[in-house]
């Protein structure tokens, strides 16, 4: 017999944006349970280095700050690939979240009123810093933004957030059952009714059945090579939600590559170490940028930088190693104070993961995946398509304001807007449903889960799963990386599905009990494959260059053809994933040029209000569930213009 | 010439009825800059995938990694071979529950801390979401986020000569966080109430003043210090002329 737990709301992760969301219902009076595979505050939130995004403009380069510039830079950021209301929805709460953090007992850095020094593209500067904004929550320089706008706690933002947070939960009750790992949903093809899940300390399997489910399991970066995300990022939230068979993942094929992962290892260093004054050099002591990228030089958007890094190394520039063609990253000039108080995280890591003393050293760095934009596709409620009662948010959901890029401080931030945002639809939604499922239903997926166990343990296959994740990592990251061609998506897509096909043949060796981490990799792998499918079916699909998504073969970025999501379902049974394709939402700022990055574009001919009338008609034929508030309402259209100076 | 590096590794399953805990050894060849997130990896992706232990930042941020390397508490993921000798030996983390071989629970005990210390903002307050944060000067900022930084990694706890004898003492780890809601201003409790929290035995009084804490610390915390200024502010709370504390607790 399995135990069968049950509660008003259900939340699978235990990140910021789960945790958020948790607090939210557990303050109406909700029951919550959290299922997380590490103890909450070891969660990949903690690991964000840098900051938050809010149009605050307390510290003096943000004077004039307001959402609505926050909200530019962020449509601009996803070079156009965001749901704009959503952004909106966004940059309008993002301040509010700082605050609610500082009341919750995050240390934000604060003004400091008078002169003090900063290096600005470059050069050394005063800037004086306005007597009258002391004690109010200040913010630094990050990439893609036309104002100083990320707020952060000296260098361990996420840190310092996600203990907050975490102690909050604490403090509400919140019940947090950690090391359980969520293996399928439970659902009626309509509706969502809970997850059957496997502990990581026993080995055993229990029910849970909840009016409302959260997905909040972050990325899935582990299925790249070489990647900045943490052990457990393995996009397991985002399989589960596949393999309903109808919930569909949003543009997968948007993916992040962060400049500044050390070399090797690929632990990212923070934007910070650039937002601070920090410049990449080449192997001739040459600092390039500001050759590619004149206005915004080493703190253009990560993609951009990403993609100048790389095309400056294939002319050569790069620094050789035995782990790899580098670049440097050069932060001297800033000072030991500085680099030992505002960027210690990254005097620590440089000095104990690669032995480099960025004091008196320059740091190797190379673009490493870092962040998937792409995820469990929901309205702008949360609510996932196609399934009721189920939704996400966070680096695990397509919300979808990043688009196909994501700016510095913004995703950190989304976790606790959105938390806070979702948090609350979730809460209505499961105010006003009932706990109705029957036992048949929620057995037939216990059955298969350990059909599935069994299955694997008493296998006659010869694959084993270190094999197969080097496999997927490699064509990934060699043939699905910064640059994209059709010959080697076409060859990724061959590779991808032959592996798949042999991740159904895995001996797993010892039937060991407890967590056996072997069985616990064996049950990940297929599900990852899936994923690392969704993104080679997506990008080869994407005959156009759109922020992060970058094709040789097709360099424009094409408003006529693709100002579109892409959403990846994978019917019962099938081998691959099936593509269709919804607008990306309402538009307010019209398509146009990002100002970096340079890439041709090819105008849309319909007009923005023909696109517009079109949208929920054709997002709801793709599966969006009914919104709350019509879709549209948040918008605030036009109001860009006035205050966007 | 590359070295050949012995581990010998402590192994324990205890969900597993026939299982005894010994020490198993594996061979290594090392390469430039391995550390032992890297090593213990290869050594279950290519020698035993039974190994169980715990990893999951990899970058010294998360805590997950504590282990007892060659007899002391540290993170192992950014521990690198080349600083240790030939034979490495790992045990797990001596005080929490043990989990599997090199993996135990610290989540709940750190719970259990978080609750025992109600370690959250004490405030009669609400969030107004319509007004401006409450000032704060940014020294004042920096300082609870000096204290704010524990990675409840429990390498302080487990090179605890206290705590391994009394399992309730709240530990280094504890009294950091104590020490972190004393500085800030949002939390409105009085130096009463935190003498009723921590002038115990259990609390700041058990410690003996050896101080491994601090040397094991793996973010280089000033426990010493912390601890000397808890300790001398609940002695002035009690001896206050006003207080009737320490006529209660003696």
């Amino acid at each position: 017999m399995s135990t069968i737990h049950t509660t008003d709301v259900l939340i699978i992760g235990a990140g910021l944006a789960g945790e958020r969301i948790g607090v939210e219902a557990a303050k109406r009076g909700l029951s919550v349970i959290i299922l997380s595979l590490v103890p909450p505050k070891r969660s990949h939130s903690s690991a964000a280095q840098g900051g938050m995004q809010a149009a605050l403009g307390n510290a003096a380069m943000g004077k004039g700050d307001n959402p609505s510039v926050h909200f530019m830079d962020t449509v601009k950021g996803s070079d156009w690939g965001a749901d704009q209301e959503v952004a909106r929805i966004f940059a309008d709460n993002a301040p509010i979240a700082m605050r609610e953090m500082a009341f919750y007992g995050v240390p934000w850095n604060r003004v400091k009123g008078g002169p003090a020094e900063y290096y600005i593209k470059g050069k050394k500067q005063t800037i004086t810093e306005d007597a009258a904004k002391e004690g109010l929550i200040t913010s630094r320089d990050f990439g893609g933004t036309a104002k100083w706008r990320t707020c952060y706690t000296a260098d361990g933002t996420g840190h310092s957030v996600l203990y907050a947070m975490d102690n909050l939960a604490i403090q509400l009750g919140i019940e947090v059952h950690d090391r359980m790992e969520a293996l399928s949903i439970i659902h009626d093809g309509g509706k969502c009714c809970g997850v059957v899940a496997r502990s990581l300390r026993d080995g055993s399997l229990s029910t849970y059945l909840s009016k409302a489910t959260v997905i909040a399991t972050g990325g899935y970066g582990r299925i790249y090579g070489a990647t900045t995300n943490a052990v457990i990022c393995e996009g397991t939230g985002a399989v589960i939600a596949l393999d309903t068979g109808i919930v569909p993942l949003g543009n997968m094929e948007a993916v992040q590559f962060h400049p500044t992962g050390i070399v090797p290892t690929d632990i990212l260093v923070t934007e910070g170490c650039r937002g601070d004054g920090g410049y990449l050099i080449d192997k001739d002591g040459y600092r390039f940028m500001p050759d590619y990228e004149p206005e915004k030089q080493d703190l253009a958007s990560r993609d951009v930088v990403s993609r100048r890094m790389m095309e400056h190394i294939k002319k050569g520039k790069g620094i050789e190693s035995p782990y790899g063609t580098h670049l440097w990253l050069d932060i001297r000039h800033l000072g030991a104070h500085h680099i030992t108080t505002k960027l210690r995280e990254v005097y620590d890591i440089c000095m104990y993961f690669i032995g480099v003393n960025p004091i008196t050293d320059m740091i190797p760095v190379r673009p490493t995946h870092h962040y998937s934009m792409g995820g469990v596709r929901v309205n702008k409620d949360g609510h996932a398509y196609s399934l009721e009662g189920l939704f996400s948010a966070g680096e695990a959901a397509c919300w979808d304001m990043h688009g196909f890029n994501r700016l510095g401080g913004n995703s950190l931030a989304e976790t606790v807007v959105a938390g806070m945002i979702v948090g609350e639809r979730v809460a209505d939604y499961a105010q006003k449903c009932r706990l109705e499922v029957s036992s048949a239903l929620s057995e037939k997926f216990m059955k298969e889960v350990s059909g599935k166990i069994n299955g694997l343990l008493t296998s006659k296959g010869n694959e084993s799963v270190p094999q197969l994740k080097k496999e997927m990592g490699d064509i990934l990251t060699h043939n699905v990386g910064i640059f994209r061609n059709g010959t080697d998506l076409e060859e990724a897509k061959k590779v991808l599905k032959n592996l798949l096909k042999r991740s159904r043949n895995i001996k797993v060796k010892s039937g060991a009990k407890g967590g056996n981490p072997e069985l616990t990799a064996a049950l990940r792998i297929e599900g990852m494959i899936k994923l690392a499918m969704t993104v080679a079916y997506g990008a080869l699909a994407r005959k156009e260059s759109r922020g992060a998504h970058t094709r040789e073969d097709y360099p424009s970025r094409d408003d006529e053809k693709w100002l579109v999501r892409t959403l990846a379902r994978w019917p019962k049974g099938s081998d691959e994933p099936k593509l269709t394709y919804e607008p990306v939402g309402m538009i307010d700022v019209p398509p146009g040029e990002r100002g970096y990055g340079g890439a041709s574009i090819k105008p849309m001919k319909k007009t923005i209000s023909s696109y517009n009338a079109e949208v929920d008609r054709l997002q709801k034929k793709n599966g969006a569930i009914q919104t709350a508030e019509k879709i549209g309402t948040r918008i605030k259209a036009g109001l860009w213009k006035k205050e966007v100076k | 010439m590359a070295r050949k590096i012995t581990f010998k590794i402590f192994r324990f399953n205890p969900y597993d009825e026939g299982s005894s805990p010994f020490q198993q050894e594996y061979k290594l060849e090392e390469t430039p800059r391995l550390n032992l997130f890297s090593a213990l990896n290869i050594i279950r992706d290519e020698q035993d995938p039974t190994l169980m232990f715990d990893f999951v930042c990899r970058a010294g941020i998360c805590g997950s990694c504590a282990m007892m390397i060659n007899g002391r508490p540290t993170l192992a993921c950014r521990t690198l071979t080349s600083d240790l000798p030939e034979t490495i030996e790992l045990f797990p983390l001596p005080f929490f529950k043990m989990l599997g071989d090199l993996s135990v629970d610290t989540g709940v005990w750190f719970r259990g801390i978080s609750e025992r210390l109600e370690s959250w903002i004490h405030t009669d307050g609400t969030f107004d979401t319509k007004s401006v944060e409450k000032l704060m000067d940014n020294e004042l900022a920096n300082e609870i986020y000096e204290a704010d930084r524990c990675i409840e990694c429990g390498s302080c706890v487990s090179g605890c000569a206290t705590a391994n004898v009394y399992p309730d003492f709240l530990g280094a780890t504890g009294l950091n966080r104590i020490a972190r809601y004393m500085i800030d201003p949002r939390d409105m409790r009085d130096n009463e109430a935190w003498f009723e929290l921590v002038s115990t035995y259990e609390g700041v009084f058990g410690c003996i003043g050896m101080m491994a804490c601090e040397d094991v610390c793996p973010k280089n915390i000033p426990l010493l210090d912390t601890f000397s200024r808890v300790r001398r502010l609940m002695i002035e709370t009690g001896l206050s002329s006003k207080s009737t504390l320490l006529k209660t607790h003696s």
